[in-house]
């Protein structure tokens, strides 16, 4: 499926801080297209799950806000992107409870449930780009 | 450092969270709230999460670490306030409330817990006089 970009930020994410910075750019472009409160805070809480795996298992990277359409629905678009050391077995770290880091391995399948596309890619030794979308 | 104000109110401490939660500050409410639980022989806590719009898997598992260590020291915990979007969202991402008492708002939190302690205390007699 073709979509097409109508807004785009960049934002650094490398100290906690930052996050709470892109937390609120990201509720700022939900409620420029009017995207409902519960449907804001599923996506801004996956993209708090997301952040968190970057900074603490990525040493940081960026994070991409955008307003896409399919020509039909508006939605919210968010990339995640770091040069870590990668995950080596995808489907593992998708399972609920699968944590290397001691907890709970909430994140990753959580954050999936709370948006309408999830895509994870990642390659050991380069990084691991995550994609979040939410239709509004 | 940031910190979320804790009140004293009698045998309880009084928290409203009216900032936006990050890890760092839920984390020294978590140490300053069970420091003062143990300082004060405090028997319940109540944190009102009315004004939060955000709680993820951290944050959501520090307050159930509150409630928890709190367990330990004889005290209950109870959250007031969550907004239905944020409980619809706990729920989705999977995290379980697992021994934190929830009422609607601060008022009702304070029966809840008065309830809570009162029975409980009620036990005592009952085993003490046996
Ligand atoms: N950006 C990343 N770079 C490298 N490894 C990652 C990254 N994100 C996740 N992982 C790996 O995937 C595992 C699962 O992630 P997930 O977020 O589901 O759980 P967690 O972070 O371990 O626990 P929780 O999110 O519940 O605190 C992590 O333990 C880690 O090994
Ligand atoms: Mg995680």
């Amino acid at each position: 499926m073709t979509f097409t970009v109508q807004n785009r930020e960049e934002i650094a994410v490398t100290i906690e801080k930052d996050a709470i910075f892109f937390r609120n750019a990201v509720k700022t472009y939900a409620t420029k297209i009017s995207m409902g409160l519960l449907y804001q805070t599923k996506i801004i809480t996956a993209a708090s799950e997301i952040v968190r795996n970057l900074l603490k298992y990525g040493g940081g990277g960026k994070a991409m806000i955008e307003t896409v359409t399919d020509g039909r629905k508006v939605g919210i678009r968010l990339t995640f992107k770091d040069s870590g050391p990668g995950i080596p077995d995808l489907d593992k770290a998708m399972s609920d409870g699968f944590s290397t880091g001691k907890s709970l391995g909430l994140g990753l399948p959580g954050a999936k449930r709370l948006v309408d596309q999830f895509d994870i890619r990642s390659t050991v030794g380069v990084g691991t780009t995550v994609t979040l979308l939410k239709w509004k | 450092m940031e910190k979320i104000p804790i009140l004293k109110f009698g045998e309880f401490l009084l928290v409203t969270i009216q900032v936006d939660l990050y890890d760092q500050l839920a984390e020294n409410l978590e140490a300053d709230l069970i420091n003062l639980v143990r300082k004060h022989h405090s028997r319940g806590v109540l944190i009102d999460i009315s004004a939060v719009s955000i709680i993820d898997s951290f944050m959501g598992r520090i307050l159930v670490n509150i409630a928890k260590m709190s367990k330990i020291m004889d005290a209950e915990t109870v959250v007031t306030g969550m907004q239905p979007a944020v409980a619809i969202t706990l729920i989705e991402l999977g995290l379980h409330f697992e021994g934190v008492y929830n009422a609607l708002n601060i008022e009702k939190g304070m029966e809840l817990l008065r309830s809570k302690i009162y029975n409980l205390d009620e036990d005592h007699d009952i085993y003490s006089s046996e």
